[in-house]
């Protein structure tokens, strides 16, 4: 019963907590409002989640998002000096292949997000299995280590939340 | 205002507008898209954050309540400039690159933009 009112209870409380974000101010009459949208867009929609992956341990997406936070200002400070810094012809861009264990949708898009909002690269694209991502790396000298951080700091961790 | 609240509020704008300076140098200066697409992804993210930052302190320091809409402005940032990176990216590997100027993939399919797709119907969670 609570499953079939609650499909998707992720994205439920993803929307209550945007909807107060919204109209900014918490109030018990916009907490309702925000619960009936919750409840009411992921039935409209539960159609176009087909083979929605599960989540398995919540705690882990916490920690996740604030390794990415900070792995973005980082990525700021590193791309500026680069920028600032460094001679046109010093920077020596590459691409990288990186395999991939992670087999959902969702999680290998969130990994190419991650990928392209931390230092110095951008997903590119997949292959056409899903079975691996083309990463292009603005300044490296060793390619071998971006990959290894890539899938020991973020995908280690996308595996412990979709399993 | 106290003074506190003007001096952080100051210096997150005067961050803000560095790294959003360096981000637009950067288009100049870098030599071609996909190079050139790193900095708008990157060093303007926290040129953003940083104005979203003092207005969150503003606010705050002005009103006594906190103001939720910059946190929002950040999360549907961060879900649209990677998608929005992803498609340049692809648009010039199509366009300018050839496959064989990429390193080669290593499973038993080549790129998306190059290859089509396995026609098996069981892989359809895969992206």
């Amino acid at each position: 019963m609570l499953t079939r009112l609650i499909p998707h209870p992720f994205l439920s409380l993803t929307l209550i907590l945007v909807w107060i974000g919204l109209v900014n101010k918490f109030t018990l009459g916009n907490l309702i409002l925000g619960t009936a949208f919750g409840l009411i867009i992921p039935m409209l929609t539960a159609a176009y989640w087909p083979n929605r992956p599960s989540i398995a341990r919540p705690l882990k997406i916490a920690e996740y998002v604030l390794i990415v936070l900070w792995d973005i200002i980082v990525a700021n400070v590193q791309v500026a000096m680069i920028i600032l810094f460094k001679r046109e012809t010093e920077i020596r861009s590459q691409w990288i292949p990186i395999p991939l264990e992670l087999t959902s949708a969702e999680a290998i898009t969130v990994l190419a997000g991650t990928i392209t909002m931390t230092p110095g690269t951008v997903s590119a694209m997949l292959s056409a299995d899903g079975g691996s991502i083309l990463v292009h790396c603005l300044h490296t000298d060793d390619p071998d280590a971006i990959r290894d951080e890539i899938k020991s700091r973020y995908e280690r961790r996308l595996l412990e939340i979709f399993p | 205002m106290n003074i506190v609240a003007e001096i952080l509020i100051s210096l997150a704008l005067v961050v803000s507008g560095i790294f959003g300076f360096v981000g637009s140098y950067g288009l100049i200066k870098l030599k071609d898209s996909v190079q050139r697409l790193h900095a708008p992804t990157k060093a303007t993210t926290l040129g953003v954050g940083g104005v979203l930052i003092a207005s969150m302190i503003f606010f705050y320091a002005k009103t006594g309540q906190v103001s939720i809409h910059e946190l929002l402005i950040t999360l549907f940032l961060f879900l649209t400039a990677p998608i929005t990176a992803n498609f340049i990216a692809k648009t010039y590997l199509a366009r300018n690159v050839e496959e064989n100027d990429v390193p080669e993939c290593m499973g038993e399919y080549g790129w998306s933009v190059y290859c089509d797709p396995p026609e098996t119907s069981s892989d359809s969670s895969r992206g």
